[in-house]
């Protein structure tokens, strides 16, 4: 492998064909350099989708009310289902496996958000304390709604962080009250999301307080809870538990896909990862295809290496050349021209990703689309076996070659 | 040496089948500087490449130092070609990206011979030759006779106990010719058996021994005829 012979021997034969080396060189760098940017795109994807998800606890399930679509004993199509406290309060009784839950209620019609002279368009949700870890809310400052709250219907507001700094600039919110629909809230905490920007214009009120502040009664909007289990097949056994559970409590047909949207964020999930597994299995099918096409080529341009030199390799063969070192010479040859041509491409197609990932940064569907050590390490893996594989046949055949015949003169 | 007994070789192309050897019964005794000659298709390459290890023989024996030489893997008669014999050829067969020195030291390279070592020793070879100062040189900016002597030298390397040549003056003038048989008897002085296949008379009896080859058997050594059916009637008798 290290010797300095075989070395000067393939370098020789290399320089002496310049062009023809460059052209099988490429196929196989080309090959790489596809690989390297098909498989840094789709793990850019993938980061990008992962990153999206984070915002919630991945194995949620959300409840929201719908309008039926079948009649159900004697009761008429059309009909709109409300969640209620009712069914908040006797879901964890009725269904079990339930780690975390909350319910949403949005106050009806417009909101608006002010303090001391400065307004903003806000978002309010009032919910259970659960919600900030369904929600994965991070509080920087004071704290988050909790059951003392709900129970003493406090009117208690966390705000996100974009609210802070549009109403209250430099000054700390803790303390001070925040006016939504021209009633006071005292700010008892600010939280980041990792759901971007939009998920910190949000203020959080207790659902109690704020049912019965903005006229609300016992209406509930939305339900998300946690299952306590992270298999996919045992939550969608629980989502059609719950399914049946409401349908009961409703009246409405089980089968009735409108009269409530059950969604299942692991399953979601699950299948997403699905989709990008997928993605990845056909990048490396196409990639390989390339770099099998390459591989086909530096083949080739061995045979006729091989057919060329016949002769010499005749003459090795009479002076006392074993087949398994005629064998291992145009096999060196392949893996040398196959590894350092992929190399080239592997450097290139790296290069080209972290450019991308430089200038344009990261979006939210779009994020760090780089090739992992893994891949590096595979891609070479594959380089070295593949430049094997290249030179296996010729090499075959030249160990084949009878020196009678080759020395024959013509 | 070398021995052969009834050796038979034929050559199958296509739905012809071409009997070359027709049972050849000969012994080289150690030392011997002999010549084979015969018109072509008289079967003298063919024996030469089985004397060399390159090719095998359908039917009899043929013993080198005493040791049946039968069907072998290729890897073996690679060693034993590389252990034993030394070939020079018409064409000189030199490797074109090599150098003199290197070409001369490449056998010493498939006996494991570190490159320090194997260059010093072809350095000395090349210096018998009397072309020391043309080792760096490739062989294209060799003359003929050059080149033939680089092929001497790399055949003499290993040590070898025979020496195969194959019309060796073939493509050379008479002058050079003459050197080269020349440096072939010194070769044989120093008790290497040489065995040279020609076509040329003057170059037949520059050797001590002349084998005349037709149609695949023995036709005379030394200007005797052999007939081997006589022979052999005579042995029975």
């Amino acid at each position: 492998m290290f010797d300095i012979d075989k070395w000067q021997e393939i370098f020789n034969t290399i320089k002496k064909n310049k062009l023809r080396t460059f052209l099988t060189g490429f196929s196989v760098a080309w090959g790489i350099f596809m690989l390297i940017i098909l498989l840094g795109s789709g793990n850019g994807l993938q980061n990008g989708v992962e990153y999206q998800f984070r915002d919630d606890a991945t194995n949620s399930i959300w409840l929201y009310p719908g309008t039926t679509s079948k009649s159900y004993k004697g009761l008429q199509a059309n009909r709109r289902i409300r969640f209620t406290n009712e069914d908040f309060d006797n879901m964890p009784h009725k269904i079990a496996g339930i780690e975390e839950m909350t319910a949403r209620f949005y106050i009806p019609g417009k909101v608006d958000v002010s303090y001391k002279n400065d307004y903003g368009a806000f978002s309010v949700r009032c919910v259970h304390p659960a919600h900030q870890i369904i929600e994965n809310t991070h509080i920087i400052t004071g704290r988050y709604i909790n059951e003392k709250d709900l129970k003493e219907f406090r009117k208690v507001a966390v705000i996100g962080k974009n609210v802070k700094e549009g109403l209250y600039k430099e000054e700390n919110p803790i303390g001070k009250y925040i006016r939504i629909n021209n009633i006071e809230f005292k700010v008892v905490g600010v939280f980041t999301d990792t759901g971007g920007e939009e998920e910190m214009r949000n203020i959080y009120l207790p659902i109690s307080t704020a049912q019965k502040i903005f006229n609300g009664q016992n209406r509930v909007n939305q339900i998300m809870l946690i299952p306590k289990t992270e298999n996919v097949e045992e939550t969608k056994a629980m989502a059609k538990k719950i399914k049946s559970y409401m349908a009961k409590q409703h009246r409405f047909d089980v089968t009735d896909d409108n009269a409530i949207y059950v969604q299942n964020n692991l399953e979601r999930y699950e299948n997403v990862m699905m989709m990008f597994l997928g993605i990845d299995i056909f990048i490396w099918v196409i990639g390989i295809g390339t770099i099998i096409a390459g591989i086909v080529g530096v083949s080739n341009i061995m045979m006729i290496v091989v057919k060329e030199r016949t002769k010499e390799i005749g003459i090795r063969k009479a002076l006392g050349a074993s087949p398994s070192s005629i064998m291992g010479l145009v096999i060196l040859e392949s893996v040398a021209i196959t590894s350092f041509a992929g190399y080239i491409g592997m450097v290139l197609g790296v290069g080209l990703m972290e450019l991308i990932s430089s200038f344009a940064g990261s979006s939210d569907f779009f994020r760090n689309p780089q090739a992992s050590i893994g891949i590096a390490i595979a891609a070479t893996v594959l380089l070295v076996v593949s430049g094997i594989i290249a030179g296996v046949f010729p090499a075959r055949r030249a160990a084949k070659i009878r020196p009678i015949v080759a020395l024959r003169d013509e | 040496m070398i021995r052969f007994e009834n050796l038979h070789k034929s050559y199958i192309t296509g739905s012809n089948k071409l009997h070359v050897l027709k049972g050849i019964d000969l012994h080289i005794k150690e030392g011997e500087l002999v010549s084979i000659m015969g018109s072509s298709g008289s079967g003298k390459s063919t024996l030469l490449n089985i004397t060399g290890i390159l090719d095998n023989y359908d039917e009899g024996r043929y013993y080198l130092d005493n040791m049946l030489i039968g069907n072998m893997s290729e890897k073996k008669a690679a060693m034993l070609r590389n252990k034993y014999i030394g070939f020079v050829f018409q064409s000189f067969n030199l490797i074109s990206f090599k150098n003199a020195l290197e070409n001369v030291a490449l056998p010493l390279y498939y006996q494991k011979v570190n490159r320090k070592k194997r260059n010093l020793i072809a350095m000395e070879y090349l210096d018998k030759m009397g072309l020391k100062e043309w080792a760096h040189h490739m062989p294209n900016e060799l003359s003929g006779g050059q080149k033939q002597r680089v092929a001497i030298a790399r055949s003499l390397i290993t040590n070898p106990k025979i020496i195969l040549a194959d019309e060796p003056t073939g493509a050379l003038d008479t002058t050079t010719s003459y050197e080269v048989m020349e440096i072939f008897k010194e070769i044989n002085q120093t008790g290497i058996t040489v065995i040279i296949v020609t076509h040329e008379d003057d170059i037949a009896h520059k050797t001590k021994k002349i084998i005349r080859l037709r149609d695949g058997i023995i036709e005379s050594i030394n200007g005797e005829p052999i007939n081997s059916e006589v022979f052999e009637t005579s042995l029975v008798q």
